[in-house]
């Protein structure tokens, strides 16, 4: 089963990789920001298998901490292009 | 402060509010519990506003109404991905992209973000903009078929008219196609 | 113990090539508006498999511990919420930056 959950982080961290050609490459910043977002995103399920690949239980925690950072930061990021200010 | 009316929206509150405190802290001793429900118990007399606005009625049927629309919802997702997967993987690439705009009656502003948010996930189609005054949609569709299916079938409207128990949607003003 | 296993295989599986999925859309669509209708469905349905094979893998091997599980399902429902609005966000900002959306025909870009 742990062979399984290593295949499973490889092909996430390929596919983190083919996003970052975007993020790295996009014209323009709104693809950047697109980018990001998905990388975080894969970086969320990532955790969860990585903390069975480690076993530590610990990772569950951060996954939850960062779905939350990486939705608020989109958020943020998306309304400080659209008016040019945060207020 | 009045409370009159608003019994099910602090009940709500209280109930997320104390099921995540449970699920974050994960200790069961009388003391962590008791300060957790207490902590709980001010924040939703406090800010209760924020997450259930406004005072309509028949709030257990919409739920019970929302509980059986998830159902559908995840098998559009299933076949919006399917979608979206055909379309990547072909190698001409089948897309043809239009910005279409309609109008609803739906006012409210938890339907107006299920509404929105079931566009997104449901195939071919994404949400650009919505302004909750006059219900109008500014939508991203990837193709023909897909802007077909909100502009004619409407089903999706229809449903969640259903379920938050407003009107319908107006059929005699016909939506444009930029 | 086996069907578990499988079952959880097959749910990894398919979560991880609808990712590699998004992540082929993101490299060859042809505009940002049609990149995101990729990222957008492709990443919240993949995301939400893989963290529900985890979420039943933990359910059978660790019982003992159901909170964990019942924290993997509250991330399935934040991811189901949470990536559709922020897709919307990138989407309307660069609506109202004015990015022309990309038609039949033109270059890609």
């Amino acid at each position: 089963m742990i062979t399984i959950f290593w295949i499973a982080c490889l092909i996430i961290a390929v596919t983190m990789g083919l996003s970052l050609y975007r993020g790295v490459a996009g014209p323009g910043v709104f693809n950047r920001t697109a980018a990001v977002n998905v990388i975080g995103t894969k970086t969320i399920a990532l955790l969860v298998i990585m903390g069975y690949y480690f076993e530590r239980p610990h990772f569950f925690d951060i996954a939850l901490l960062y779905a939350m950072m990486n939705f608020i930061g989109t958020l943020v990021f998306a309304k400080y292009l659209e008016r040019g200010g945060l207020c | 402060m009045k409370f009159k009316g608003k019994r099910f929206g602090i009940l709500l509150t209280f109930c997320i509010m104390a099921v995540f405190w449970v699920l974050l802290s994960g200790i069961f001793d009388a003391f962590h519990l008791i300060s957790g429900l207490v902590c709980c118990a001010i924040v939703s007399l406090i800010s209760h506003d924020l997450l259930v606005k406004g005072e309509s009625e028949k709030k257990l049927l919409k739920s019970l109404r929302l509980l059986i629309y998830i159902p559908w919802e995840l098998w559009q997702i299933v076949l919006a991905n399917i979608d979206v997967a055909y379309r990547v993987l072909h190698p001409r690439m089948p897309i043809d992209p239009q910005i279409i705009e309609f109008e609803t009656t739906l006012r409210g502003d938890f339907s107006l973000v299920t509404l929105a948010n079931s566009i997104t996930l449901t195939p071919g189609t994404i949400t650009i903009e919505v302004e909750p005054d006059r219900g109008k949609f500014v939508v991203h569709a990837i193709g023909k078929e897909p802007a077909d299916a909100l502009l004619v079938d409407q089903t999706m409207q229809k449903k969640v008219a259903h379920v938050f128990m407003e009107t319908a949607v107006r059929t005699e003003d016909l939506p444009t196609r930029k | 113990m086996l069907i578990v296993h499988v079952a959880v295989t097959v749910l990894l599986g398919i979560g991880a090539f609808f990712l590699l999925v998004g992540s082929i859309g993101l490299l060859r669509f042809p505009d940002f508006y049609t990149r995101l209708h990729a990222t957008g469905k492709c990443d919240t349905l993949g995301g939400g498999l893989i963290i529900l094979g985890a979420m039943i893998y933990h359910l059978f091997q660790y019982p003992e511990t159901l909170l964990v599980s019942a924290k993997l399902a509250f991330l399935i429902f934040f991811v189901f919420i949470a990536n559709p609005t922020a897709t919307h966000a990138i989407m309307k900002a660069a609506y109202k930056t004015g990015v022309k959306p990309w038609r039949l025909g033109e270059e890609r870009r």
